[in-house]
């Protein structure tokens, strides 16, 4: 009995919280926009008929998603969602990979303090920490201002605004991500591997690439995974750091829905990120799996 | 010997100057007497001043702390069930669904998260407010608490529970004094992760709230979207310091605790 | 008058505290326990023995009531236990890890289970302090699990699960975690301990000079299965099976095909070999193939022919472990069996008189081997 309702709690919560508003999105992608409160048809009586209930099934099309394929806007943006994501996560892939590696040659008693230091930003607020950089990138930024000071530029560079400007905030937010499951990695190697490596012939850098490239590959797949997967969606940072050209599908998503109150391509616009989404995190749980196992 | 070079070194001056700068650049400029946020005008803590008597900003923290430590709450409890169904109620019907159902959120964008939230609140004709903000922030932040204290429950010494059966407990009895207690500590950070989702969140709460309440991130989205305020430098920086208080202090502790542990069996292995 | 001996299994009359009647558990496809039969007395210190992966933790919990049998039934004082919960049965558990409560002092360990039955606070502290003089654990009442040795910790497990007065304590590998000198102590104290509280003990180990130690009875298993109950000594002398007589202790075996002669069988083994005697009364051996064993200390070695002896054989030295008190010589047989002969070392050592590469004969009684069939 107590086992019935420990499962039963959760999972019904879930439910209606989690699964069943996830169908009426894509309900709601099937169905037509209409000048009504909600600004959709045709809307599901639940005390309706089983005649009602076929009418509504009827009324159901693919037409948001054929104009999804017919407008433009959606699948650059699409595309460039996945081209922004992709450069970022590649961008804080290289950023990451020297501080994961500095933090796990770093001596013992430092580490605490280092992993301290990477987690901080993470407890602090996302908003702010995209905001900071608002200020940073300006026309009279702080960017800029030291940029002119030095005399590497004479004019001030345009960045916010611009993808430049989501590129640095993606990197700058994600970063935690990237460094702690390849610290994770490089931390459990053994140093003596690398010695092994060296005393069977290979420079630093051959056993740099060989030994310590291979053994922290999980961890670069899954801080990958972790940057990728949340970039693709994003919408704080495009928002606030991209401009009118800087397309991301997150941002497209919300103006949809609440500049255009267009609910049903909203919805529609949600299923088809959705899909996009599934093959990452499908390749991400895979990966976690493989290496959940072989530490076993 | 370790090999700490030069290039190990730059690399951690340059990444945490990297996630730092932009931080203390905001952090001085709250304390900057102009309105011009790129100017330095002199010191001045007008900023701070005008903040607190700014009521809109009072109530959104207000609501927003309300949300978060019942959001939070609610999500510990459902997490840490879902954490122990997860873990230890084996196979029933539906355990897949149930699984993804934990997991999907973790990685569903956010925009995606809020939309169909809001869409099931309007289906339902719940009226959007504090109510609906909490009902969000705690379905989703469950689902992190359940990540946490689910892989605490896996590295869980499952004998214990026995022992405790052994000597008499009850399945119940055995959770309560025994297993829940030596968990708790993932139980809290639980907690505090979700607290602090609930508190961060921005996406989520602009799609299920409604005009009567607004939460701090809320305002503080609609204020930068006009551009860099110092009052808002002010905000961050009160926040900004909260946070680095309240980390800096866990890990003070958590690292004296390992330290006297360490020496206290330390101390247990030498006496035989 | 003479003192009685402890055997109430070989007394008819005798009630056994614990049997199991043709046990059987199965994990999937997988049978853990083989239809298992064996009664177990009031007082017993009963010690299970057998390699890594026999079904010893399996029988435990069976007993403790974590796994529940496919089929058979399991009586304790009479009464099927199958249905009872653990946390109902009268059989109380030390863990192989110890499963102490890390959160929880050794008094607040100790006193877990009387707080359960809901004894009054005075009689649960007066029962813990019995337990911490028992276990030698008072000045160390206060300290959390992870503050005190290796050996305190099984002590704490020990006094924990005695306290509530169990007619049956289960040990599982109890001195596994200690290193070898400490458990040599723990194994007096644990024997001191069951005589004081006169609690029916059954241990398991897989080492086979602790069972031998301390156990009024030890079971040998393989695979879900009982190869022998016995006393320590019986066990020792009268293997039922090569099996045993190879788990427990070093021994010799000789393979070959029995003939009845005078008192028991004649047994060729080898080619050109004169047959071997042993007297034993083993029957139906005869015409069959058989197995002889002798335990190395009963094989004596020596330069000339020995007069008088039932069988000797000749062979050359071909290793010497030096082991201190004792030494094993390794003889190499003409057919290339090695037979190993020990001998204690009452002289020192450069008085030795056997080298490598020196002939010797090896030889033995009529009785110092045990005839078996399989
Ligand atoms: N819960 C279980 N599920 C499946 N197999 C099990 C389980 N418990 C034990 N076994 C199997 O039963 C066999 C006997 O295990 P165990 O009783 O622990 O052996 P021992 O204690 O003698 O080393 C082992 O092969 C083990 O893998
Ligand atoms: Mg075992």
């Amino acid at each position: 009995m107590r086992r019935f309702f420990l499962i039963a709690i959760p999972y019904a919560w879930l439910t209606l919280l989690f699964l069943v508003p996830f169908f009426i999105v894509l309900k709601i992608a099937l169905s037509d926009y209409a000048l009504s409160i909600p600004p959709y048809t045709p809307k599901l009586d639940i005390g309706g008929s089983w005649m009602a209930l076929k009418d509504f099934f009827a009324a159901l099309d693919f037409e948001n998603f054929v104009f999804l394929t017919t407008d433009d806007l959606y699948w650059k943006a699409y595309l460039s969602s996945l081209k922004i994501a992709t450069i970022s996560t590649l961008l804080t892939l290289a950023v990451g990979y020297p501080i994961a590696y500095a933090m796990a040659q770093a001596p013992d008693e430092w580490r605490p303090t280092l992993m301290m230091l990477i987690i901080l930003p993470f407890w602090t607020s996302f908003l702010i920490r995209v905001y900071a950089w608002m200020g940073i990138l300006s026309k009279e930024g702080f960017l800029n201002q030291f940029l002119l000071w030095t005399g590497i530029i004479s004019e001030p560079l345009t960045i916010i605004n611009t993808n430049t400007a989501v590129y640095i905030g993606i990197v700058y937010t994600y970063l935690p991500f990237m460094i702690l499951p390849i610290y994770a990695a490089l931390e459990k190697l053994d140093a003596s591997l690398l010695e092994a490596a060296e005393d069977l012939g290979c420079s630093r850098f051959q056993a740099f690439w060989l030994v310590t490239i291979p053994l922290s590959k999980n961890g670069i797949i899954a801080g990958s995974f972790l940057v990728f997967i949340p970039a693709l969606g994003e919408f704080v940072i495009p928002s606030l750091l991209g401009g009118s050209k800087t397309l991301m599908i997150g941002k497209i998503l919300w103006e949809e829905f609440f500049s255009n109150r267009d609910w049903p391509v909203a919805s529609a616009v949600a299923v088809v990120l959705l899909l996009i989404l599934i093959i990452p995190i499908v390749l991400f749980q895979r990966n976690q799996q493989k290496q959940a196992e072989a530490e076993q | 010997m370790r090999r700490f070079s030069w290039f190990n070194a730059t690399s951690l001056t340059l990444g945490f100057a990297f996630l730092y700068v932009p931080m203390i650049i905001l952090i001085i400029y709250s304390f900057n007497a102009s309105k011009l946020v790129t100017v330095w005008a002199g010191f001045s803590t007008k900023w701070y001043g005008e903040l607190m008597q700014n009521e809109a900003f009072l109530d959104a923290a207000w609501v927003t702390i309300k949300v978060a430590v019942i959001s939070s709450s609610i999500a510990t409890v459902l997490g840490t069930m879902a954490a122990i169904v997860l873990v230890r109620a084996g196979r029933f019907h539906g355990r897949t669904l149930f699984s993804g159902m934990i997991y999907a959120p973790l990685v569903m964008p956010e925009v995606i998260t809020g939309l169909s939230l809001l869409l099931l609140f309007i289906g339902i004709g719940m009226d959007r407010g504090i109510v609906t903000i909490t009902l969000a922030h705690a379905t989703f932040s469950m689902c992190y608490v359940s990540v946490v204290v689910s892989s605490r429950l896996i590295s869980f010494d499952r004998s214990l529970e026995e022992a405790a059966l052994d000597l008499g407990c009850s399945q119940f009895e055995a959770f309560r004094l025994v297993t829940l207690p030596i968990i708790a500590p993932a139980v809290i950070s639980g907690w505090l992760l979700a607290f602090t989702l609930s508190l961060d969140d921005l996406v989520i709460a602009s799609f299920t709230s409604g005009p009567s309440a607004t939460t701090l991130p809320i305002k503080i989205y609609s204020a930068v979207r006009l551009g860099v305020s110092p009052e808002i430098n002010a905000l961050s920086t009160i926040m900004i310091a909260i946070v680095t208080f309240g980390v800096i202090t866990a890990s003070l502790v958590s690292k004296r605790n390992a330290v006297n542990r360490q020496r206290e069996e330390q101390a247990a292995a030498r006496m035989t | 008058m003479a003192e009685t001996v402890f055997a109430p299994w070989d007394d008819s009359n005798a009630k056994p505290l614990i049997q199991f009647k043709n046990v059987t558990k199965r994990f999937g496809e997988f049978t853990a326990i083989d239809d298992l039969s064996i009664d177990i007395f009031e007082q017993e210190f009963f010690a299970l023995l057998g390699p890594s992966g026999c079904g010893k933790t399996t029988l435990m919990r069976l007993l403790a009531g974590f796994e529940t049998p496919t089929s058979g039934e399991i009586l304790l004082a009479g009464e099927n236990i199958v249905p009872v919960p653990p946390n109902k049965r009268a059989v109380n558990m030390m863990f192989q890890s110890y499963a102490l409560f890390p959160h929880l002092d050794i008094t607040e360990n100790i006193a877990f289970g009387l707080k359960r039955d809901k004894m009054p606070k005075p009689d649960i502290d007066a029962r813990v302090e019995e337990m911490l003089a028992l276990t030698r654990l008072t000045q160390f009442a206060r300290r959390k699990p992870h503050q005190i040795s290796g050996g305190q910790r099984q002590r704490v497990a020990l006094a924990r699960s005695l306290a509530k007065a169990p007619k049956l304590l289960l040990l599982d590998e109890p001195l596994g975690a200690l290193d070898k000198k400490l458990r040599q102590d723990t194994q007096f104290e644990l024997m001191d301990i069951q005589e004081k509280t006169g609690t029916t003990f059954v241990i398991v180990t897989h080492d086979q000079e602790e069972a031998m130690t301390v156990a009024s009875r030890v079971a040998v298993m393989d695979e879900g299965r009982i190869v022998q109950v016995a006393t320590p000594d019986a066990i020792y002398e009268t293997p039922n099976s090569i099996y045993v007589a190879d788990f427990i202790g070093d021994v010799n075996i000789f393979e070959g095909h029995a003939s009845a002669a005078a008192d028991g069988y004649d047994i060729a083994w080898g080619e050109g070999q004169k047959p071997l005697h042993a007297k034993t009364s083993v029957e139906n051996l005869d015409g069959k193939q058989c197995y002889l064993a002798i335990r190395p200390e009963k094989v004596s070695i020596s330069a000339q022919k020995p007069e008088n002896v039932g069988n000797a054989v000749l062979g050359k030295i071909h290793d010497i472990a030096y082991l201190g008190n004792i030494s094993t010589y390794y003889v190499g047989l003409p057919d290339g069996k090695i037979v190993k002969a020990q001998t204690a070392n009452t002289r020192r050592i450069s008085r030795r008189s056997f080298t490598w590469e020196d002939d010797v004969w090896l030889s033995w009684t009529d009785t110092a081997g045990v005839v078996l069939g399989r």
